[in-house]
């Protein structure tokens, strides 16, 4: 169902190391530990001491790497118990960032579209943060109907846990939201839905 | 696009504002209002000198929301091949010429938290549009001006004496010069820095914020080139079936101008790729001049840029 060629679907390019990053903020989420730890392994000299890492685990089968992290031996390390401390925190370590600090991010989709969301609020070009996908392809969906923002969705179609529509989710992806666009399956012809299966495991 | 409709303008004021440096104030002879244009944008002066047409782009310099009149300021430079000369020696209050719609090709970023300009010498006339637009916006901005001396520096007193705390001035003359590095390295998070100046300020300031850890995307910079004159050649067009003479003072686009064939362009300086004409035949070399073709398009010999770029050799063939 998914229509293909859709240009915001976003492309994550893999993470990086910059030499001349004066700062370095890594994020991630899940799955993503072992992508930084990957970046990591062939980073420049001093890269370390110069980088903060941002980590929540998202589930129990993540937190083993928490512990890995907290000893790489960052600038700083912290840890938090979802996305949404995470990006309080983050928007606080964005707050005082100077120029020349290199924005990472590691993880689910809707993770890397959120805190690039933030990122982009704090003026950063949305081309000079890298990204990495890590872990499930599941999805944060927007409804377009009502706006409410689903997040996990593994099914096409999917239900939207705000006004209840069943939404085809589509590859329209909007970096000001940090989304994929969810639009109603049976506008044409009401009741004719699809029964939903798992395409985004 | 061959730079669209153009408007006719009268020349209302000309005011010496520095040691070899002129201001151009135009207004429309149909007294109509100008088109509202952006911080950054330049305009295309048409000069007849003589039995030729010159087209040459200055960055607009007024205030963007001012439709009563458009401003220019052009530095004299002594390798002029005529265009700078014209206006200086040519153009007086009172002379009727025609500018391009305005084009920007050097805009501010407006998703940016702050704006940082980087001028030298004339560079800094799309500055003073943007510092203008800035200011009705209420943005965050800070100049770093270097020029050569106060007698040739172009409108330091006037900044200076705005009591702008971001401004900052530098004359070479008297040994101050700007200290990059600990400019780049305090600027906050979400800083766009914009350089205009010669070509070797352009290549240092972006350089030294390349090593400070700034991003591609915060980089912009105009680099307008004044075409070259060079060595004369002779041209084939092979859709409209011309072959003309490109002499030493003549840009190709100019020449292909003059033989009344309508080619496109826009900045005339090599950096918008407006004016990329593809080469059917080349016994000789293509002495590429501009910012827009990338190495391996250059090297390809396909493709030239005729506002900038010039020939040596036997034939050349461009499907025009």
């Amino acid at each position: 169902m998914l229509v293909p060629g859709i240009k915001s679907r976003p492309v994550y390019a893999g993470l990086h190391a910059d030499a001349h990053a004066r700062w370095n903020i890594l994020c991630a989420q899940g799955a993503g530990a072992l992508t930084l730890e990957a970046m990591l392994a062939s980073a420049p000299g001093g890269f370390l001491t110069k980088s903060v890492c941002l980590y929540t685990a998202a589930d129990a089968a993540s937190l083993q790497h928490e512990n890995r992290l907290a000893t790489i031996g960052f600038d700083a390390f912290w840890q938090g118990p979802t996305t949404a401390t995470l990006l309080v925190q983050l928007d606080h370590v964005l707050n005082n960032a100077v120029m020349g600090t290199r924005l990472y991010v590691a993880g689910i989709e809707g993770f890397i579209g959120e805190v690039m969301r933030l990122g982009m609020q704090h003026g950063i070009d949305p081309r000079s943060i890298q990204t990495e996908h890590a872990g499930s392809i599941r999805r944060r969906v927007q409804c377009v109907h009502c706006k409410g923002i689903t997040d996990d969705v593994t099914t096409q179609p999917a239900r939207c846990a705000h006004c209840g529509l069943m939404l085809l989710v589509r590859d329209h992806f909007s970096r000001r939201i940090g989304a994929f666009q969810g639009v109603c399956i049976d506008a044409e012809a009401p009741g004719q839905i699809p029964p939903a299966e798992v395409a985004f495991p | 696009v061959s730079g669209g409709a153009e408007i006719k303008v009268r020349v209302a004021d000309i005011e010496t504002v520095a040691e070899r440096i002129k201001r151009f104030t135009f207004h429309r002879i149909d007294g109509e209002d100008f088109p509202v244009f952006s911080g950054g944008a330049h305009t295309v002066v048409s000069m007849p000198d003589g039995g030729r047409l010159r087209r040459n782009p200055y960055s607009l310099m007024g205030d963007p929301e001012d439709r009563s009149r458009y401003q220019i300021s052009v530095l004299r430079t002594p390798d002029s091949r005529g265009g700078s000369a014209f206006m200086h020696e040519k153009v007086a209050v009172g002379s009727e010429l025609a500018l391009s719609y305005p084009v920007n090709l050097f805009p501010l970023d407006l998703r940016a938290k702050k704006h940082l300009f980087i001028a030298g010498g004339i560079g800094i006339t799309p500055f003073m549009a943007m510092m203008q637009q800035l200011a009705s916006q209420n943005g965050v901005f800070e100049l770093h001006y270097a020029m050569r001396g106060r007698a040739q520096g172009a409108y330091w007193e006037r900044l200076k004496d705005s009591g702008q705390k971001r401004v900052n001035l530098a004359f070479d003359d008297e040994g101050q010069s700007l200290d990059l590095q600990r400019i780049f390295d305090r600027q906050p998070l979400g800083t766009s820095l914009y350089v205009c100046g010669p070509a070797g300020m352009i290549d240092w300031a972006l350089g030294t914020a390349k090593k400070a850890g700034w991003p591609d995307e915060a980089l912009h910079a105009e680099r307008f080139l004044a075409p070259a004159g060079g060595q004369p050649f002779t041209v084939e067009l092979a859709v409209s079936k011309k072959t003309l003479h490109v002499d030493e003072q003549m840009s190709l686009l100019e020449a292909i101008e003059a033989a009344g064939v309508e080619a496109p362009f826009l900045c005339r300086g090599g950096a918008c790729g407006q004016c990329e004409t593809t080469v059917l035949a080349c016994d000789g070399t293509l002495l590429h001049a501009d910012h827009f073709l990338t190495a391996s398009e250059k090297a390809s010999g396909t493709k030239i840029m005729p506002c900038v770029s010039r020939f040596e050799g036997r034939t050349l063939v461009l499907e025009r």
